[in-house]
């Protein structure tokens, strides 16, 4: 699960990491009251939403006056800021951040993510802070320092202290550095985070180190036991697809093709996919109906698919294991009647009872393709597709 | 022989009495496994389905079951300290089908692997099978045959499509491994195709990979330098749009690492033999004996 920047400085904020003042608002009104409740002279106005890359993209700019905050936050709210993450229709802005000043000495960037080469948790560090880090990681590898946390031990003192002294840091500096990434470490592992990226980490002029951003991510697994990051969720920045598809355990994700899938295992689904697309098709989603479908599981997954207007043909993709072919084809049938399919279905099947599936598929009168095995099904729904 | 179960396997299963536990477990007695007993808190002294006895610890079922296998269907929350229980108690192939352990979870239990004698299997996986002798999980035991090829993979039904198209040919297999979509599991690649290398009883192996991590990468090195067998490779997720997890919680494209063509290049060079499309797992492995 994403969140924003403000709600991620909240919840770092609680385990001493330091970050500059700031409000959330949703209005223009609420932005300027934030602004002339936190004081000072300078303030900068940041577009919330999950995407990064807000500053390049024209969703942070700073404010000199309170009149300023005003035409900004107006300017901001409601526009569709388009970043290299968010695709090129962009996101609507409907939360901002106001946020204090800062006296910026250094930007530096700091990391952690999972290594999965050492099952460990590793933090980067990087003066080349408020860049492109996936660009740095590319082009300058050794400017990016690692460190793994042993999990039995956490981020031992000495290894922040490399970091620190790694990044240039001298004085008080280091110490506080320190504080800052044992801090980070204990947020990352109390609250099940799966990334978090502080870009740009900021050395201000007076030695203080603080998070200028903020990219927390938790680990969708180990949301049962943190109801309360749920507060976080904000619905407006997911797939309204996506959100229908997870009400019934479904695994979907929306692509820009127009031939829908619906297969049961990731690995199997994401192949399907990629078939679509050797034959010349254009896959319109992925969608995993697990490993239990139920006929209810498959009219729903066929009810999600079709609300995507692009969608101009479905390849049911199932290889039955424990999954049985022939409940599979009755749900098949069952959705095809219930929602009058208008479109094109090809359905593969395989595995247990895959006869009696078959059968049930040509039985029903229904305007039903069937598919010998996965490259004669990706075949017959491209052509369908393309009108033969 | 194969690798790392077989007839003489003494399985035990944590989680017997749930409903998944109960399912697969009498699916695993039907098709020959050798379940010597379920492991349920508080049901100790019992009988599962008035025949296999039921302890309240995986210690007790080691010493008087002998049991020498564990596999796990108990829920994400707790099966954590399941796998745990098992690496504590000195089992020496634990398998966990669980999908959807916290990945912080799993990298505490991974440390405690590595001081351990035990060799895991997932999580998040359909389990490990040799046929016609041992079916540990949750695959479909009909469509195996017994046989020279080993199969492994991170995907489960790709498996099966893999094993439905080599069965279909007449070709059985030795063992198929399924290691499991999570970013933090027990056995990697490597792991398998040295055991299927040294293995006198595989001729070849099909590896089956998805985007993210650089396991395949790694795996594609050894295979070049070690395996003296034919390899039969392919990944899913050509298509995949990066940063978004593609089902499996490892799936996932992240700063432009782990992708589809990344892998399928790293197999190229190194001698495997690469599938355009899943649909020829079956075909490619033939040509290549």
């Amino acid at each position: 699960m994403k969140i924003h920047e403000y709600q991620g400085k909240e919840l770092l904020k609680k385990y001493g990491v330091p970050v500059p003042r700031g409000a959330a608002a949703f209005t223009v009104d609420d932005a300027v009251a934030a602004a002339s409740s936190l004081g000072g002279k300078i303030w900068v106005v940041k577009a919330q939403i999950h995407a990064g890359g807000r500053g390049k993209g024209g969703g942070v700019k700073l404010a000199r006056s309170l009149d300023e905050v005003r035409a900004l936050a107006g300017q901001i709210l409601g526009m569709q800021l388009i970043t290299h993450q968010t695709g090129p229709e962009g996101q609507t802005v409907r939360r901002l951040y106001i946020e204090e000043g800062c006296d910026i000495a250094r930007e530096l960037y700091l990391g952690v993510v999972l290594d999965r080469e050492n099952s460990r948790l590793c933090f980067m560090a990087s003066s080349e802070g408020g860049m492109d880090i996936e660009e740095v990681a590319a082009h300058h590898p050794e400017k990016i320092l690692k460190e793994w946390a042993d999990p039995l031990i956490g981020l031992a003192d000495y290894q922040a202290r490399n970091l620190a002294f790694g990044l240039g840091l001298s004085g008080p500096s280091v110490n506080k550095a320190v504080t800052f990434m044992k801090a980070l470490y204990r947020a990352f592992v109390e609250n099940d985070c799966s990334l978090a990226e502080i870009n740009p980490l900021v050395v201000t002029g007076s030695g203080d180190i603080i998070a200028l951003d903020a990219k927390i991510n938790f680990d969708d697994n180990a949301l049962f036991r943190h109801p309360e990051l749920m507060t976080y969720r904000d619905l407006d920045e997911e797939d309204p697809k996506e959100i229908e598809a997870s009400k019934y355990d479904l695994s979907f994700i929306a692509l820009d093709g127009n031939i829908g899938c619906l297969v049961n295992g990731a690995g199997l689904a994401m192949s399907t996919m990629d078939i679509i697309k050797f034959y010349g098709g254009e896959p319109a989603n992925f969608l995993d109906v697990g490993g239990g479908a139920t006929t209810e599981k498959v009219t729903a997954a066929f009810k999600i698919i079709l609300r995507d207007p692009n969608v101009k043909g479905i390849f049911v993709n199932i290889f039955g294991g424990i999954m049985k072919c022939d409940v599979i084809a009755n749900g098949v049938i069952a959705a095809a009647r219930e929602l009058g399919l208008q479109v094109p279905v090809v359905v593969r099947l395989a595995g247990t009872n895959v006869d009696l599936g078959k059968k049930l598929l040509e039985e029903s009168g229904l305007n039903l393709q069937s598919a010998n095995d996965m490259a004669d099904g990706a075949q017959k729904i491209v052509a369908a597709v393309k009108g033969k | 022989m194969a690798i790392w179960v077989n007839k003489e396997t003494r399985l035990i299963c944590q989680g017997i009495t749930g409903s998944a536990g109960t399912f697969h477990c009498q699916q695993m007695l039907a098709y020959g496994t050798n379940l010597v007993g379920g492991v349920t808190p508080n049901k100790g002294g019992t009988l599962w389905e008035n025949k296999v006895p039921i302890f309240n610890t995986v210690s007790d079922a080691v010493k008087q079951a002998g049991a020498n296998a564990s596999v796990i269907y108990v829920p994400p929350p707790f099966a954590a300290d399941a796998i745990l229980e098992a690496v504590g108690a000195g089992v020496k192939l634990i398998v966990a089908i669980t999908e959807g352990i916290p990945v912080l979870d799993m990298v505490r239990v991974k440390a405690a692997l590595k001081a351990s004698g035990s060799r895991l299997i997932g999580p998040n996986c359909p389990g490990i099978i040799t046929p016609g002798e041992c079916k540990i999980g949750i695959m479909p035991g009909h469509i195996h045959k017994p046989g020279r090829i080993g199969v492994v993979s991170r995907s489960g039904t790709l498996t099966y499509e893999a094993v439905g198209q080599l069965s279909a040919l007449g070709i059985g297999q030795s063992t198929c491994v399924g290691i499991g979509g999570d970013p933090v599991n027990g056995t990697d690649f490597i792991d398998c195709l040295s055991a299927f290398n040294a293995d006198p009883e595989t001729d070849a192996v099909i590896m089956i990979g998805e985007i993210g991590g650089n396991a395949e990468e790694k795996a594609a090195a050894y295979v070049a330098e070690h395996m003296k067998k034919p390899v039969v490779g392919f990944v899913a997720g050509s298509t995949a749009p990066p940063g978004r997890r593609m089902g499996h919680a490892g799936a996932i494209i992240s700063g432009g690492k782990g992708t589809a063509k990344d892998k399928f290049a790293a197999f190229e060079a190194a001698g495997i033999r690469i599938c355009n499309t899943p649909a020829v797992l079956g075909t490619t492995l033939r040509a290549a004996l």
